[in-house]
């Protein structure tokens, strides 16, 4: 059976949250709505079960619209989220843009806007998670890059992908700089150009911004298409060419654990036949019948002491730590060295996990 | 009096998160616990279970782990390996160090 989408609103006028309950259970993919007054009260809702949508009303007593997106954005970075007010004010707009808002709308007051509303969340609930940066739909970084480079603007993009955060520089239509995670310039742009979806805002241009890309835009982006498209296409190739793209794979991603100092990776595909797939481990086979095994004993756990969801798993052994994750419909195990400080874990794991499939 | 708790209506009950330690042998008898009898012995059974076996199924995966931690997002459980057997911390997470 099909699951329906859940959708939580928050808003302290409790007649509103009961004219939007009904306007959105009208919508064809009939999502579950949820409501509540106060914006502590839906971050533990958020907590306790996954919502697909958001809807924030910005001026709310004790805790304000914008404090809930910014934890929000921190703590769930896959939800997506509307601002709904009734405030006529640019810089709300922005400062909700900036942090990573799908959609700001003013509360609809004629039947056109209306209906244009409720197009806007059906479409928001219907975005699969095939890619696409979140406030131009549809369309892949490259579009975006390959837009500000045709209209010869100067600006600075930040691109957000969960807990990833990557710069990318424009000065006159032509490329100047990237940086993510603490590397620069091209070999930074490629990375980012390997994220499929996220946020991205549109920053004033550092004119003084030191040049470390000499490769013209379009080069960059034929080259990353072209690596994308041998990943994404491999029946269409030869056999030695798919080996090639595989080999460049794997050594992506040797290089990305070698990076982050990690010693492995299993990923595992959710599904009860899947096969886990294994970087730097010999037992990538008995690791993932061990995390499948784990994360059923979480669940069950979870589910028996009422205790919300599983957020992730750390071990300690003798030779690694490791800590156990979900990141989209896959399972990930990442691998540590014994001497790394367990509690510092969590977060560079899901850094590294959030663009191992990208 | 007692005739008009015919006309109440059953509250329903708050489930109460375990908190405290228990400590179980390698056959998951518990040995020692400073968790409220308000939590059931068969609560503290699964709890222990869960871990021995989890402890029991990393080593078959040439993982073997002394120490595990699993986050929920109202409780933090931290076992640690003992002969066999295991020590296990409950910790609900409150408002106030939700983020640790």
């Amino acid at each position: 059976m099909e699951s329906r989408h859940k959708v939580l609103i928050v808003d302290d006028d409790s007649a509103v949250l009961e004219l939007y309950r009904d306007l959105l259970g009208q919508l064809p993919s009939k999502p579950e709505i949820f409501t509540t007054t106060s914006g502590a009260r839906a971050l533990s809702m958020l907590k306790s079960e996954p919502f697909r949508l958001l809807l924030c009303d910005l001026k709310m007593p004790k805790m304000d619209g914008l404090q809930v997106l910014s934890i929000v954005r921190r703590r769930f970075p896959e939800l997506r989220t509307v601002v709904m007010t009734a405030v006529h004010s640019e810089d709300f707009r922005s400062r909700a843009y900036a942090l990573g808002v799908d959609l700001f709308w003013l509360k609809p007051d004629t039947q056109q806007n209306m209906e244009m509303f409720m197009q806007c969340i059906e479409s928001l609930l219907g975005r699969d998670d095939e890619g696409g940066f979140r406030g131009v739909q549809s369309k892949s970084l490259m579009d975006l890059i390959q837009m500000e480079c045709l209209s010869q603007s100067s600006t600075l993009l930040r691109i957000t992908r969960g807990s990833l955060t990557g710069r990318i520089w424009i000065s006159s239509g032509e490329l100047i700089d990237a940086e993510t995670d603490g590397v620069r310039g091209e070999s930074a742009f490629r990375r980012i150009l390997e994220w499929k979806s996220g946020t991205f805002e549109n920053l004033p241009a550092e004119p003084g911004r030191e040049r470390t890309i000499t490769k013209p835009a379009n080069a960059l982006l034929l080259e990353a298409a072209q690596a994308m498209d041998e990943i994404a296409a491999p029946s269409t190739q030869s056999s030695d060419e798919v080996e090639q793209a595989d080999h460049r794979k794997t050594v992506w991603r040797l290089a990305s654990l070698s990076r982050a100092g990690a010693d492995f990776v299993v990923s595992l595909p959710s599904g009860p036949e899947a096969t886990a797939e294994g970087w730097g481990t010999e037992a990538t086979q008995e690791l993932g019948s061990w995390m499948r095994y784990a994360l059923g004993a979480c669940n069950k756990l979870a589910r028996d002491l009422q205790a919300g969801s599983v957020a992730h798993l750390e071990g300690r052994s003798l030779d690694h730590q490791v800590v156990l994750l979900a990141e989209g419909e896959r399972a990930y195990l990442v691998g540590w060295p014994s001497e790394t400080k367990l509690a510092q874990l969590s977060e560079p794991s899901k850094q590294l996990v959030a663009s191992w499939d990208s | 009096m007692g005739f008009l708790s015919l006309f109440s209506k059953p509250s329903p009950g708050v489930q109460v998160l375990p908190s405290g330690t228990l400590t179980v042998d390698r056959n998951n008898h518990i040995l020692a616990t400073t968790v409220s009898s308000a939590c059931s012995q068969e609560v503290l059974q699964e709890i222990g279970d869960q871990v021995l076996t989890l402890f029991r199924e990393a080593r078959k995966a040439q993982l073997s782990l002394s120490e595990l931690t699993i986050h929920f997002s109202s409780l933090k459980i931290t076992a640690r390996e003992l002969r066999g057997g295991a020590i296990i911390f409950l910790a609900p997470k409150h408002s106030f160090n939700a983020a640790s």
